[in-house]
């Protein structure tokens, strides 16, 4: 056949590429410029000195970190059981996979306002716990003296954003034999053996996938933060926010822009580092 | 697993796996159901307290007042619009590298694959503080375009990936076939691996829409008089009355989960998932 040179995989490649480097590539170096840099062209520290002197400034790494902390954990272990119960093929399974799959299509928003909802101090938790007996007054859970703000978004951010970390682990599991599985049945080993010993450790790649996707998307909540918790929680995405919607200050707000981009870069090469195993970064 | 299955013990276990399923399942719908009762609640029950936990009175008060106040039918129509723009144009500039990607061996063909992973691992929405800066220098700050411009770059590196495995999804043979007929490439494409590609690049574009229906930081950083819908109501969140925010959280919600529903099938197709 001809070996000649080939355009068409380039010429389609084109306008993708250039599209990336008009709104994404050029956009980044944008923000540090931003940062560093005043309306005279001269390069400053004084944005960064704002952002960090800011009164909210480390209540919202504070708050954005312990959000990675406690969502992340609990999110692999629930996505791990759904997917686990997808990959069993339960009679009725085609049902389950929809339902569980049904997060996928909600907005941070709309999940936030849901769970304002069950927290509000007129709302269902307090309704349940009324009609239980245990409460017979409305506590008022969304407090910033207390540490239930936190909670309900945590548990927003769970019931939101599960469903993503189990598509990647159902893609994971789907791809091991089952003929691993018998071979460890067949030596005696027990279920959660099999899991801990065999299941795990093939499924390495697609933890690591989840685990990247999973703090990214962490670093911006936003929305979720301020539909459930209001003025009682900031996390950097909403200092971002504030900056430039509120304050007008682009720079400032690029630097926070240019903080969550770092730390995200950061977290993917952490995880790259820790967990080993590269190839297969689909998804 | 499937072959054998000891009866009395593996009984007990399909139970117990069944209740957890249930459970989570429950654990996933409640939620909803009582974001749908509130919205459906007439409007001092919105306010009450304790709240029925049945549909006992349903009334769409709450809703037809959301839907009236001022801005928000602009909004939706916003919305709409952002969210059309942003499905054609990443289809039309990210199916093309989909379909390089799952036909042709090139030079470069795993630097742009990592370029599109990488891509994804940065929150692209961020950059609308900088192209804030840009869009005011190019006029187009404010517009529904702008907004639009910054979604699909949210969404091609999905599409492009998704697109990728649609097409890897459609034999070879049949475009050879057709070109063996007298078909040029373009024409194999056209006539006989576009309208197979139809149904999962038809779900690849009502998925974009779903994203950008529901991105919100972004259009509440692009936007000041052209709000879409979830930019209008972060904006507005916390001076907006309790029913507002039920009724908008609910009218967020619905077409997503219609969307997801019509495209179930695909879902996960999607992530190059197909569930044996």
């Amino acid at each position: 056949m001809r070996r000649r040179f080939q355009w068409e995989p380039y010429i389609l490649l084109l306008p993708s590429t250039v599209y990336l480097m008009l709104f994404f590539a050029w956009p980044m170096l944008q923000a540090f410029e931003l940062a560093f840099r005043d309306e005279n062209g001269v390069w400053t520290l004084e944005f960064i000195q704002r952002m960090v002197n800011d009164v909210n400034f480390w209540k919202a790494v504070r708050t954005t970190f312990i959000l990675i902390v406690t969502i992340i954990p609990l999110q692999f272990l629930l996505a791990l059981a759904m997917a686990l119960l997808v990959n069993a093929k339960l009679r009725g399974s085609d049902l389950f996979v929809y339902i569980y799959a049904l997060p996928l299509a909600i907005s941070d928003l709309a999940a936030g306002i849901i769970w304002f909802a069950i927290f509000t101090e007129r709302g269902y938790l307090n309704t349940v716990l009324y009609s239980l007996g245990i409460l017979d007054q409305p506590y008022i859970f969304l407090n910033y003296q207390t540490a239930w703000p936190v909670v309900a978004v945590v548990l927003a951010e769970v019931w939101r954003a599960t469903s993503i970390v189990m598509v990647v682990l159902v893609a994971g599991l789907q791809a091991i034999p089952r003929e691993y599985d018998e071979a460890a049945q067949v030596f005696g080993a027990g279920w959660f053996t099999r899991l801990w010993r065999v299941t795990l450790p093939l499924l390495r790649p697609s933890i690591q996938v989840a685990l990247i996707l999973r703090t990214i998307l962490a670093f911006q909540v936003f929305a979720v933060v301020l539909a459930v918790a209001g003025q009682a929680l900031t996390v950097l995405a909403a200092e971002a926010y504030r900056w430039y919607g509120s304050w007008r200050n682009p720079h400032v707000a690029a630097a926070y822009a240019a903080l969550i981009l770092v730390l995200s870069l950061g977290t993917t090469v952490f995880y790259l580092r820790t967990l080993q195993v590269s190839e297969e970064v689909r998804v | 697993m499937e072959q054998t299955r000891p009866p009395m013990s593996q009984r007990i276990n399909r139970g117990l796996t069944y209740l957890v399923a249930l459970a989570i399942a429950l654990w996933i719908l409640i939620p909803i159901y009582l974001i749908a009762l509130a919205a459906f609640s007439p409007r001092q029950l919105v306010y009450s307290w304790p709240k029925p936990l049945l549909p006992t009175s349903i009334s769409i008060e709450t809703m037809r007042f959301f839907l009236t106040s001022y801005g928000v039918l602009a909004s939706v129509r916003n919305s709409v619009v952002v969210a059309v723009i942003t499905l054609f144009l990443s289809l039309l500039i990210g199916a093309p590298a989909g379909y390089a990607l799952a036909r042709y061996v090139f030079r470069g063909h795993h630097a742009f694959q990592l370029l599109i992973l990488s891509t994804r691992a940065f929150p692209i929405v961020i950059l609308s503080i900088p192209m804030a800066v840009t869009f005011i220098n190019w006029g187009l700050y404010d517009t529904v375009l702008s907004v639009a411009l910054v979604h699909t770059a949210m969404a091609l590196p999905t599409t492009v990936l998704v697109t990728s495995s649609v097409f890897i999804g459609i034999p070879k043979e049949l475009e050879e076939a057709a070109m063996t007929l007298g078909c040029n490439r373009l024409q194999a494409v056209l006539r006989v691996v576009l309208p197979l590609a139809l149904p999962g690049l038809a779900a690849a574009a009502i998925f974009t829409f779903v994203l950008s229906w529901n991105e919100v930081f972004a259009a509440a950083i692009l936007t000041l008089q052209n709000r879409t819908l979830p930019a209008k109501m972060v904006v507005q969140l916390n001076e907006s009355p309790i029913p507002f925010r039920f009724a908008g959280g609910f009218f967020l919600l619905v077409p997503s989960l219609l969307f997801i529903f019509a495209i179930r099938k695909y879902l996960f197709n999607l992530w190059g998932v197909k569930l044996k």
